[in-house]
């Protein structure tokens, strides 16, 4: 309760504040009102201080109309301002308005009074009149209306400035009652002889179309609209484009926006002679349109590719993304040219702003996928900058492990061993992990990267240790030949503490059991603590300790007995009581069966480096520079359907001012009426706070809901199993799986089968011979996971981003 | 396309916003600090854009601010984040600075920009000197309104009309930085030359340019495969990466017939950028060794020398060498130049004001350690030597200027183009210490 006796104090004051303000002469008041703001914006920063702790908002407001009324504060001054019969000190105090709006104050009390400032030739008074209606129309829709008149004058104003201001403003007021007046005001700018106004009009079709899409349609601004695609104005071009193009997208049905020949020329012409801005907009517009000429095809590559020299990073990559796809319709030898042509542009998006580079970096991620040559002699300009922000030293990784082949490797390899020395934790793990893909990615360097780990594992810090051995793991699993590493890894054995760590040097005693002496002391000392291992090592321990038997029966008798004993009785989790149960039952039989089974050759991975699933490359690749590109997600998975969808969000956005509104008009009356205040305050309670718990009860009843979601939309494969982000931890779900599918004749695609930590862990034991899933049913896995992904609550749903 | 643009304090408080769509609730900012927190918490990596309930977070850092835009749909990130970035020019070329006092001074110009410069999440005009024409810090007076300059939907839409000197002049600066990562033992691992070509153009009227490079510059004319390769003095082959130019210069003419051709923004602009991939022996090397005696005390001996001809001269060299944070009374000697200790940086910067070429100088610094040591100390030390230098009158690449001819259709006046060459290091001229 804090918080709430302070701002009491606070607003004490104020209304002390206020109230001296009042037996002033007009003259002196203007001197004065300037003390009065300075004095106003301390106390709105309590105000927006207690906004942001959700929970007293209510209370916050209720305060306020309790201590507003009497004082007749600020909000009174102004409103004696507004009202002024000299217009120096209106505009001071629509000035003066304005900057309490900007505070975060809520200011609407005085929309009346601002409204009657509405008609004046003061182009920056009327300007801080529009946006204050703007920003309050939504409060009070029905005066809105008075504003219309003017609104429609101003568009036939001599000034092109002033006739564009008008109908931008009111397309930006978002009120029904006003998008009746729009028709013939809008109809005039759009035909308007001066292209200023001709743009913003362009735009405010879109507007339009968004409030109202029937009677946007049935006026008939759709067709003059597409009119504008043929303006003699690039800019009115490219702003016609932009909108066409978001109509299109919000409903498809209207089929607005189909590009023919015609059209297509126009903007290839358009498009070298608008703004950088229009440019990308028209790139975009390039890109979507479908072409099955060739000749066609060609000709847009023809005219889109100057544009790689353009200054602006995003004009270059939405160049790259519209000569992407009009690419596979075009012969092998002009693919290669063009994409040569595109490789140094690319490069080149590496010295924009750290932020900008970022979206380029995980463009050139998906582009690198499809294309793989295109940067081929690049690598060095990947190479990470002291001082760049850890977010690009993390793609760039990503993209050098990707460049890596054997011509470059050493010099990669030498920059890796720097990294990994770096103070940034994170970063030198990502850096250790970046040298076990090498080593897997290329054979001929295996040997040169291993030593390198080794050299790291030698003197190192704890987390460089832990790194150092499940990055081995890795690499053991790819090459036999590394034995002779074994014994270094076992030297530390004590200082492992993470659980993936743990697992790894595990899996690494149980698959090199007949290489190494003491396999059975060692396991031993980990079975002793079995209980207390995390779930991954437990069931590393029961597959290590299973083929330990199957190598040396005679030595390791108890040990299995141990192990199998405790975790069948004394585990509570299904999932190592399963597994513990199927191998003492494989165990028990027939040896050679067992055998076939536990120490069968597992399936030969080829590279760690993550892959997107094909279906996804190919959506991304039609998304480039758009936030799917950036979060390597297909759209719909962030976009979403349900609470957090993109309708869902409106709809918030919605009610949020509608409740705002609300909350004014009751302030309002309070206003006229003070006796009653006190009175209000029991009624208030209970208008207000369903909104208030709605918002902080949303997490729990969402995560409901989206449970259901997910076995609602879930596919006949296996339920998701395992998120991306966990690494090679095991779910608990995964070995009954494994078991299933043992019982099973067709083998079920383990899932997440794009990540090979987890194939090492999960399969080792009881692999049937190889079974690869089929891509598709991966490809679903997939989606799934990011469907679960978004549909976690908040922090996951931030988590599955990065 | 953008749904609201907000500037943010650095504690995350909205200190002005503008909502360009009203599809967002305006509320879905106040998660935006938490959401940062908990990235952080999270890892290492915070990215520049994150995605929320359906909100999609985009952002960039300025002296102090988040400069932040909300957007519900798959938006063209790129897009948004440079335009953000635009805004902050903007906004810094209207107020000299950008940072809360000049926003909170300033916030009715702001919102008038901002109406401008976007309108319902598209962005349109961003060129200061094009806004200037009509956004102004001092209001209008009564009678004389404001018009939109013809430039803003122009085909030339970053100049303006009824431009007027006395004098005529052109100022070109070839400006070329190097960029480098040396290796301990002096073998470079990186390095780059980024050239540009500044402009000040003081021109009447709507003059049209020609530049010419000079006359060995050989834009590869058929097929363009990996670059235009360009010819030095020399004779050898230089492999000129990428050319980027202003939006001024006709990009299909380019294209076609390698002509520079364009009508040039008034005032100060680059004209052109390019980058050059050839690797470039370091022009001031650094040789340094860091001895730890007893751990109570350091001694650095660093040696400079200048890898360039005689008669080039090496200006306002800075050599940074990073030194422990917990290091104490330094003593210095040295050949030339003067040494600092920047205990805020933890490092010692050696000035040395004239540098000429194949000159090499030397330098000794000890400094000494508290008996007490801090283990995270080496792991600072691990920054790499950065060097600053300015050389005047010569260009790396070997590229010159050979003509710059400026007509005016309709004025025909005589003008003065002036050329200048320099040689800087880049942000990122770094030489890696031994360990």
């Amino acid at each position: 309760m804090k918080p709430i006796s302070t701002e009491l104090k606070v607003y004490i004051f104020c209304g002390g504040g206020g109230g001296l303000f009042e037996g002033l002469v007009p003259e002196e008041r203007a001197v004065r009102g300037l003390k009065g703001k300075v004095r106003g914006q301390t106390i709105s920063v309590a105000v927006t201080n207690t906004y942001r702790k959700a929970g007293f908002m209510s209370l916050e407001r209720r305060l306020r109309r309790v201590f507003q009324a009497p004082k007749k504060g600020e909000t009174f001054e102004l409103r004696n301002g507004l009202v002024s019969q000299y217009a120096y000190e209106r505009k001071e105090a629509i000035q003066r308005t304005i900057a309490a709006m900007t505070l975060g104050k809520d200011v609407s009390a005085l929309f009346p009074d601002v409204l009657k400032n509405i008609a004046t030739h003061d182009l920056d008074q009327k300007k801080l009149v529009y946006l204050y209606l703007m920003n309050y129309a939504k409060s009070h829709p029905e005066l809105c209306i008075l504003a219309v008149n003017t609104f429609v004058q101003d568009t036939e104003d001599p000034n092109p400035l002033v006739r564009a201001l008008a109908i931008r403003t009111m397309g930006c007021i978002r009120v029904d009652k006003m998008v009746d007046y729009m028709n013939i005001p809008l109809r005039r700018t759009l035909k308007d002889d001066n292209p200023y106004v001709r743009k913003t009009a362009a735009i405010c079709v879109a507007k339009l179309f968004d409030l109202n899409p029937q009677l946007c349609q049935e006026e008939g601004f759709l067709s003059d609209l597409q009119g504008l695609v043929d303006d003699a104005n690039p800019m009115v071009v490219a702003n016609a484009v932009s909108a066409l193009a978001e109509i299109q997208e919000s409903d498809p049905a209207t089929e607005c926006f189909k590009i023919n020949t015609l059209t297509l020329n126009k903007l290839l012409v358009a498009l070298n002679e608008c703004t950088e801005w229009g440019r990308i907009a028209i790139l975009t517009a390039l890109a979507e349109y479908v072409t099955d000429d060739v000749k066609e095809a060609e000709h847009i590559c023809e005219r889109v590719v100057p544009q790689f020299q353009h200054a602006n990073p995003s004009v270059v990559l939405a160049a790259v993304k519209a000569v992407l796809q009009h690419l596979s319709l075009q012969p092998q030898a002009a693919q290669d040219t063009l994409l040569r042509k595109m490789s140094s542009p690319l490069v080149t998006l590496v010295s924009s702003a750290p932020e900008v580079q970022y979206v380029a970096l995980r463009n050139i991620r998906i582009i690198l996928q499809k294309y793989p040559q295109i940067l081929n002699k690049e690598l060095r300009v990947f190479f990470c900058k002291y001082n760049d922000p850890p977010y690009l030293k993390f793609e760039k990784l990503e993209i050098m492990v990707v460049l890596a082949n054997s011509t470059n490797v050493d010099q990669l390899l030498a920059e890796l061993k720097e990294y990994s020395m770096e103070v940034d934790m994170d970063f030198c793990r990502r850096a250790i992990r970046a040298i076990g893909q090498c080593a897997i990615k290329i054979e001929s360097a295996a040997e040169k990267c291993v030593n390198a780990l080794l050299d790291l594992f030698e003197n190192k810090a704890n987390y460089v240790v832990q790194e150092v051995v499940i990055t081995m793991r890795d690499v053991l699993r790819r090459y036999k030949s590394f034995n002779s590493a074994i014994p270094v890894l076992c030297q530390n054995l004590e200082d492992l503490d993470e659980p993936e760590a743990r697992a790894a040097i595990i899996w690494i005693l149980g698959e090199y059991a007949e290489k190494i002496d003491n396999t059975g002391e060692i396991l031993d000392s980990y079975v002793s603590t079995f209980l207390e291992e995390a779930t991954q090592v437990q069931l590393q321990l029961l597959t290590a300790c299973a083929k330990l038997y199957i190598k040396s029966p005679d030595t390791s008798q108890s040990l299995i007995q141990n192990v199998l004993q405790t975790a069948t009785t004394k585990s509570d989790n299904a999932d190592i009581r399963d597994r513990a149960y199927i191998y003492w039952r494989l165990l028990s039989s027939d040896t050679a069966v067992a055998k076939d089974i536990v120490l069968s050759d597992k399936p030969p991975i080829e590279s760690t480096i993550e892959k997107l699933p094909p279906l996804l490359l190919n959506e991304l690749l039609g998304e480039l520079s758009t936030l799917a590109s950036v979060y390597h997600k297909p759209a719909a998975s962030f976009m979403g359907t349900g609470r957090f969808g993109a309708e869902a969000v409106q709809k918030r956005a919605i009610e949020e001012q509608q409740q705002l509104a609300k909350e004014d008009v009751v302030a309002n009356t309070e206003n006229s009426v003070n006796g009653e205040n006190l009175l209000d305050l029991d009624f208030d309670t209970s208008s207000s706070t369903p909104a208030a718990s709605a918002s902080t009860t949303t997490g729990t009843s969402n995560a409901m809901g989206d449970l259901t979601d997910i076995f609602a939309s879930a596919t006949p494969s296996p339920p998701p199993q395992q998120q991306p982000q966990n690494g090679g931890a095991k779910p608990p779900s995964n070995p009954n799986q494994d078991i299933l599918s043992m019982f099973d004749d067709a083998p079920k695609p383990p899932a997440a089968s794009n990540n090979t930590n987890f194939i090492t862990t999960g399969l080792d034991g009881l692999n049937l011979g190889g079974s690869t899933p089929p891509p598709p049913q991966q490809n679903q896995n997939q989606n799934q996971n990011q469907n679960q992904n978004h549909n976690q609550s908040n922090n996951e749903d931030l988590l599955g981003l990065f | 396309m953008a749904s609201a643009v907000f500037f943010l304090d650095l504690k995350g408080k909205p200190l002005l916003s503008r909502n360009y769509r009203g599809d967002i609730p305006m509320s879905a900012v106040e998660k935006f600090p938490m959401l940062l927190l908990d990235a952080e918490e999270e890892s290492s990596v915070v990215p520049p854009c994150f995605s929320h309930e359906g909100v999609n977070y985009l952002y960039i850092i300025h002296n102090n601010l988040y400069i932040l835009a909300l957007t519900k749909r798959n938006s063209n990130a790129a897009e948004i984040l440079l335009f953000l970035h635009r805004v902050v020019k903007v906004l810094t070329e209207y107020f000299k600075e950008l940072e809360e006092e000049s926003i909170r001074d300033n916030f009715v110009v702001i919102y008038e920009l901002l109406d401008e410069m976007m309108d319902f999440g598209y962005p349109q005009t961003t060129d200061t000197k094009i806004l200037q024409e009509y956004i102004t810090q001092e209001s209008h007076a009564l009678e004389v309104q404001a018009r939109p300059p013809v430039a803003v939907t122009n085909a030339v839409s970053w100049r303006g009309e009824g431009i007027m000197y006395r004098k005529n002049e052109a100022f070109l600066d070839v400006v070329e930085s190097v960029n480098l990562l040396v290796s301990p033992t002096g073998q470079v691992l990186r390095s780059e030359i980024l050239g540009s070509v500044q402009m000040k153009c003081y021109l009447s009227g709507m003059p049209e340019l020609r530049l010419g490079l000079n006359d060995k510059v050989i834009f590869d004319h058929q097929s363009n495969t990996t670059g235009q390769s360009v010819m030095t003095r020399g004779g050898k082959a230089i492999e000129m990466e990428d050319v980027k130019f202003h939006q001024c210069v006709r990009l299909s003419r380019f294209e076609n017939d390698r002509t520079i051709s364009f009508i040039p923004p008034d005032g100060e602009f680059e004209l052109m950028s390019y980058r050059l991939n050839t690797s470039v022996k370091p022009l001031i090397w650094v040789d340094c060794k860091i001895v730890n005696f007893s751990s109570s005390r350091i001694e650095i001996v660093a040696k400079a020398r200048a890898q360039f001809k005689k008669r080039s001269t090496a200006n306002n060299v800075e050599i940074k060498i990073p030194v422990p944070d917990d290091a104490d009374s330094p003593k210095f000697k040295t050949t030339a130049g003067n040494v600092k200790w920047h205990p805020e940086d933890s490092c010692i910067i050696w000035k040395i004001k004239q540098f000429g070429g194949t000159r090499e100088f030397s330098m000794r610094t000890e400094l000494g350690l508290p008996s007490v040591k801090d283990t995270d100390s080496y792991a600072k030390l691990k920054r790499p030597i950065s060097v600053n230098f300015t050389i005047p009158y010569f260009t790396t690449s070997g590229i010159q200027v050979r003509y710059l001819k400026i007509i005016e259709p309709k004025l025909q006046y005589q003008s003065y183009p002036w050329v200048r060459y320099i040689t800087k290091s880049g942000p990122d001229y770094t030489i890696r210490l031994a360990n």
